[in-house]
């Protein structure tokens, strides 16, 4: 499938077609847990998406020389050593940031969307397409939080990327950049996701919280399993 | 030893309950929302995935908080913390699987088909370093294993806890398939909205654990 694709499809892929997260419906978390403010969920978006370009081509590079067996191990590791990266840049020049982020920044590691798309798309194609796709589902990723972090921002607290919007007569909807606010927002979010998909005539079918991914990983732990007591 | 632990019940109880109620991974901290939404359509399989990640929590942090302790914060290389947690944890996971299928092979048949998604859960990274974040500093006030021993009830509470709202969600959620919500909604959109309704209940438990130890005691 790969060899038809064209550079510029493999980029705009992630963004609408293959949106990481209202459409994939991967990496749920971080996007629950970070984008309470603007400031905070871009520092995550980019974030992300660097450990997502670097890993999908240090991962495309190796692709031929990492033993089948062993792949998810190979990849973890990869992957950690790249947030390593990130975790000591940001706390290193962005300390506040660092501890906005906190505990999420590490989590990174353990993001369906960086493992997918390593299992999806890095460990079959060239080391240009698979960088294209991180960028792809890098921009894509951002877009998504930039939406749900102005929507969060702008009802809960009032303000945009700290400035004051809503003048202080009006109240706020705290909850919304509470823990409900979260699964809130995102679940109308696709809903309207879900909608739009419908006017255009393009349904898709989403899988529970990544489930389809989980079972794909499963069957892979299983085969592996059964490889090493031959 | 036991004069030490009994002083610190109370501590226990705040951390193990509070762990739960109050800052229950899945509702309130955002952690483990994937298997949390794809698991929780049946009762049993909620059970089992729960019963799961508390086993697996509860050992990764018995292995991790000591190697943060001993190796980590010894040699100065708390850069090393992720790589080293993740790895450790997804050696973990293989090893109780084969553990458990050679020697408890009634205890895999129910646990088994969760743990290879286990590896790949924040939860259990996440509850191995915030459980490293919140108690190394009691090591030097109370000592390693009052220190050790908060860690594992922390570690305990939140597999709990996730236990807690797994179940309880999937009864809300059993509600919702005989719902009849707007066409857009169906599936997956209004199981977030139901998830976010289950959240704010758990917001009432702010304060509640704190306050009924101190209570008490």
């Amino acid at each position: 499938m790969a060899e038809k694709q064209s550079k510029w499809k493999v980029l705009t892929n992630g963004i609408i077609r293959e949106n990481p997260v209202l459409r994939l419906v991967l990496g749920c978390c971080s996007v629950l847990a970070v984008t309470t403010t603007v400031q905070g969920a871009m520092g995550m978006g980019f974030a992300m998406t660097f450990v997502l370009i670097a890993s999908n081509v240090a991962i495309s590079a190796m692709r031929k020389i990492i033993p089948a067996k062993v792949h998810l191990p190979c990849y973890i590791v990869i992957i950690a050593t790249f947030v390593t990266v990130v975790q000591m840049v940001l706390n290193a020049y962005m300390p506040d940031l660092y501890k906005t982020l906190g505990v999420y920044l590490a989590l990174i590691v353990v993001n369906c969307i960086i493992l997918g798309r390593a299992e999806m798309f890095a460990c079959k194609n060239t080391v240009v397409d698979s960088a294209l796709d991180g960028v792809g589902m890098g921009i894509g990723y951002i877009l998504t939080m930039l939406l749900m972090s102005s929507i969060r921002e702008i009802i809960g607290n009032g303000s945009w990327m700290g400035f004051q919007i809503i003048p202080d007569s009006i109240d706020r909807m705290t909850v919304m950049n509470q823990d409900p606010g979260g699964f809130f927002i995102f679940g109308v979010l696709m809903a309207l996701c879900v909608w739009i998909e419908k006017k255009t005539n393009h349904p898709i079918k989403r899988g529970m919280g990544g489930q389809d991914f989980a079972a794909a990983t499963t069957a892979d732990a299983d085969n592996g399993k059964g490889g090493a007591e031959e | 030893m036991s004069a030490a632990l009994s002083a610190h019940w109370a501590t226990f109880a705040t951390i193990f309950f509070s762990m739960i109620l109050v800052n229950n991974y899945v509702l309130v901290q955002f952690l483990g929302i994937c298997p949390f939404l794809g698991v929780s359509k049946k009762a049993d399989s909620s059970v089992g995935m729960g019963l799961a990640v508390i086993f697996v929590m509860v050992l990764a942090t018995a292995v991790t908080f000591p190697i943060q302790i001993f190796l980590l914060d010894q040699y100065d290389m708390m850069y090393m913390q992720t790589i080293i947690f993740i790895l450790v944890i997804a050696v973990l996971v293989q090893l109780i699987e084969i553990i458990l299928k050679r020697y408890i092979p009634a205890l895999y048949r129910s646990l088994g088909v969760y743990l290879p998604l286990i590896t790949t859960n924040c939860c259990v990274l996440g509850v191995t370093i915030l459980a490293v974040q919140d108690y190394s500093a009691d090591v030097a006030t109370f000592g390693f294993g009052i220190a050790f021993a908060e860690a594992l009830i922390c570690a305990a509470g939140a597999g709990v806890g996730f236990l807690v709202a797994m179940l309880l969600f999937c009864g809300v959620r059993q509600r919702v398939e005989c719902a009849n919500p707007p066409e857009s909604f169906k599936g997956l959109p209004i199981t977030l909205v139901a998830a976010a309704i289950t959240s704010m209940s758990f917001m009432g438990f702010g304060g509640l654990v704190e306050n009924i130890i101190s209570a008490i005691s």
